[in-house]
């Protein structure tokens, strides 16, 4: 036996222009989901004169991150880590009601290969034009019009990964840089990097990116249940399907068939056109010459669902870990459906588990109970206290803050005259725009004293805007107070904005000499 | 190539292979993934030539990039002090004292000197400052030689009672086991326990006070408040280098002591005598 072929080629797909409800409203997704990619880099936010004004800026060098009017810095990354928890349970929550929406709709594969075959279809044609100059020698038309096409999606790309560095930096200013070639490498390497990935995935991987490199369609199925809407194909009122104008001689062919087949047992399938036929169908030509010879279902077997999906696949054989649910196949069908005068959603989202009672005839449950279950009410619940959670923090915060650390080598000092002295190292921040004053004091039952390093005596330390130092702060204990002997004394340490009258305190402890 | 079998369950094609009738289905990988397995295994060759890579008999290939992680630790050091070149005059040229805090150059020095002192001076001093019987505590208010921050850069510039520095600060208390009868050095204690505690035998402390007008005051001073200039330790305070209970008191006063410190000036960079001067005088005792 000869060895198998164990590497495919990729097969090429050419996705035929589609209308409809799902198709607008991804489009609308499109332009909605890449204006806020292009554009918000762009976007101005007056924060005073110490600080950027742009309204999202993920500024490494200064490890801040800007978003409108909130300023997260490098001890507030936990907002960053609730944010894409919430992202994470936020995709469990649509997967698990609405299948993957997420990767049909918002990803940005998805949405940058919709841009990519807009453009496609913009300069070479509709599928069968496509498929004609698939076919075509090289000649000069076919080069014209793929260099064409390439350096649309060259721009793009260059696009895509220009707008990404201008996240990093003033966009304005790092513009104006890289067109005078002056901007810092990173930038260009960056830019490079991304233009070739969206150049490539978006033209050529395409749907190889979702099928071998995403993780997602695996992970995907742990998420999905039976009541999950997603995209399907109702079979029961589809089958047997049949062309219309073949229909009769489907008919006579098949009485004729199936006498031949009895006689010649179990033999190949008839539609072997996909990958993974449906079982029903494939199994020996017998039963699906019989199903023949009954009425035919509304499926007219037009391709139109197939010619249509950026995947490649065809619907009608069931869930496929390759179908990213665009639900563009939808459209197409309904599309049919209106012309032959019947009924839409041959092909539509459905939840599985309404199969046997549509089967039989009657209707489906309605979308929300499908949505509303204890699964998809536990995500909600789990992404909402979280979100909560992040507000509520994000409202506590105050501009003044400081944090204490308690010397602790040695964790006292004793000094010429008997009395015991801590040390605790406090870093004040101002987070403002402006430079202010600020001032430190202590709360505590014992009679202990606050002292500055470098200060002489006074307690007004200044800060300015938008930085952190450190300050070394010295608490003291005369020798016969007992703070002096106690292993522990509770103490506040305490600082006020001399101005505004903001402050901002935190506990520590005093050791006394043991 | 000729079809292999095809799976009925499936419709996939089946490579042939079959183990106690269990057949494995043929879902071929894609082409383009063999590619990028290929290109992966150009570009290690590649990066084996390009960079230090393959094991000799002694070190490894160089690489034709001549990339080298040392070298570029060393490039990132020689930026780094050409940046702090100006603090460096500065700190130099500057008036330790009238260095403000709140300055820049002064958050330098501090951050320099926090380094020395953890690389050259934590040994003795312990690494928090904090000393040990014999090497003084650099937190406490407490000073042999002086604690302002030139008195300060002093001590480490020069050192203490060493050998090799005649500017060094020397002093040195005699031995007093070779003078004094034992009772003397028991009494001498006495008394110079009263000097700081209320807790003492008070005839035998009385006695200790004529010997120690007689043999000690003229360093230490009459009331026992040392005395700076002769690096003498104030013996009347709560501090003690080497511990003031009797028993260490009295083999202080029979062998004395003799505390060296190094001349830090002949090993390290004015800078850096300069810069851990400062970060010595902010650690909680400078004057």
């Amino acid at each position: 036996m000869s060895e198998p072929a164990l590497y495919a080629a990729q097969e090429p797909i050419f996705p035929r222009r589609v209308t409809g409800v799902f198709r607008r409203l991804k489009w609308w997704i499109l332009g909605v989901t890449l204006s806020i990619y292009y554009l918000t880099p762009w976007l101005r936010w007056d924060r005073g004169p110490n600080l950027p004004d742009q309204a999202v800026l993920v500024d490494m060098a200064n490890r801040r991150f800007y978003f409108l009017w909130i300023e997260i810095w490098p001890h507030e990354f936990y907002f960053v880590a609730g944010l894409l928890i919430m992202a994470g349970l936020g995709l469990f929550l649509f997967t698990s009601a609405l299948g993957r929406v997420w990767c049909g709709y918002t990803c940005p594969q998805t949405v940058w290969t919709d841009l990519f075959i807009l453009v496609e279809r913009w300069i070479e044609g509709d599928r069968n034009a496509r498929v004609r100059l698939h076919h075509a020698k090289w000649d000069f038309k076919k080069w014209r019009l793929r260099i064409t096409k390439w350096a649309v999606w060259l721009v793009i790309s260059v696009a895509t990964g220009g707008a990404w560095v201008f996240y990093f930096a003033d966009a304005p200013t790092l513009l104006g840089d890289l067109v005078r070639l002056s901007a810092h490498p990173a930038a260009y390497i960056t830019i490079a990097v991304l233009t070739a990935t969206t150049f490539i995935f978006g033209g050529f991987l395409r749907e190889q990116i979702c099928i071998y490199m995403c993780p997602w369609p695996r992970i995907q199925a742990a998420m999905m249940d039976p009541d999950t809407i997603t995209v399907a194909y109702r079979e029961w009122r589809g089958e047997p399907r049949g062309k219309g104008n073949v229909r009769k001689r489907d008919r006579a062919a098949a009485e004729k068939a199936e006498a031949e087949s009895r006689a010649a047992g179990p033999g190949e399938a008839r539609y072997t056109s996909t990958p993974y036929p449906n079982k029903a169908l494939q199994v020996g030509g017998a039963p699906l010459l019989a199903a023949a010879q009954q009425e035919h279902g509304d499926c007219i077997d037009c391709m139109a669902c197939v010619n249509v999906c950026p995947m490649g696949i065809d619907i009608r054989n069931g869930q496929q870990m390759e179908c990213i649910t665009c639900a563009l196949c939808i459209d197409a069908c309904d599309d049919v459906m209106a012309k032959i005068g019947k009924p839409r959603g041959l092909i539509d989202y459905m939840a599985l588990s309404d199969e046997p009672a549509e089967r039989a005839g009657g209707a489906p449950k309605s979308v929300w109970r499908h949505i509303l279950r204890p699964r998809t009410l536990l995500y909600t619940a789990m992404w909402a206290l979280l979100g909560l959670g992040l507000v509520y923090a994000l409202f506590i915060r105050t501009d003044i803050e400081l944090t204490v650390s308690p010397e602790r080598n040695p964790t006292y000092v004793v000094q010429s005259d008997g009395s015991v002295r801590n040390i605790y190292d406090v870093r004040l921040r101002n987070k403002s725009g402006d430079d202010r004053q600020f001032r430190m004091s202590l709360t505590t039952d014992a009679a202990l004293r606050i002292d500055l390093e470098g200060n002489d005596g006074h307690l007004d330390v200044s800060v300015p805007a938008d930085t952190t130092i450190l300050q070394r702060v010295y608490v003291t204990a005369l020798p016969q107070d007992p703070a002096a002997t106690d292993r522990e004394t509770d103490l506040r340490i305490w600082v006020e904005d001399l101005v505004t009258g903001a402050r901002a305190s935190r506990e520590t402890t005093f050791n006394g000499r043991r | 190539m000729s079809k292999g079998r095809v799976d009925k369950e499936t419709g996939v094609e089946t490579t042939g292979h079959s183990w106690d009738g269990i057949e494995e289905l043929n879902n071929p990988l894609p082409r383009w993934w063999l590619w990028t397995l290929y290109a992966c295994i150009v570009w290690a060759i590649g990066y084996t030539i390009a960079y230090p890579a393959w094991p000799m008999v002694s070190g490894a290939t160089s690489g034709l990039l001549g990339f080298s992680t040392r070298a570029q630790v060393a490039e990132q050091i020689t930026e780094h002090e050409a940046k702090n070149a100006q603090l460096v005059t500065d700190l130099l040229n500057a008036d330790l004292a009238a260095i403000s805090p709140s300055d820049d150059l002064h958050r330098y020095a501090v951050a320099r000197g926090g380094s020395v002192f953890a690389a050259q001076c934590s040994q003795c001093h312990g690494s928090g400052a904090a000393g040990a019987k014999g090497y003084p505590n650099l937190l406490d208010d407490d000073w042999l030689w002086g604690g302002d921050v030139d008195a300060i850069a002093y001590t480490i510039n020069h050192g203490i009672r060493n050998e090799t520095d005649p500017d060094a600060r020397y002093s040195e208390m005699p031995a007093f086991g070779e003078f004094l009868s034992g009772e003397e050095i028991d009494a001498v204690v006495e008394y110079v326990v009263s000097l700081s505690s209320g807790d003492v035998d008070s005839t035998l402390a009385q006695e200790g006070r004529t010997v120690f007008a007689d043999n000690c005051a003229s360093c230490h001073g009459d009331e026992g408040l040392g005395d700076r200039e002769l690096g003498a330790p104030n013996i009347a305070d709560a501090l003690w280098l080497y511990g003031g209970d009797r028993e260490t008191l009295h083999e202080t006063v029979y062998n004395a002591r003799f505390g060296v410190m190094p001349a830090w000036g002949q090993r390290l960079s004015d800078e850096d005598v300069r810069a851990v001067a400062l970060y010595v005088h902010g650690l909680g005792g400078g004057e």
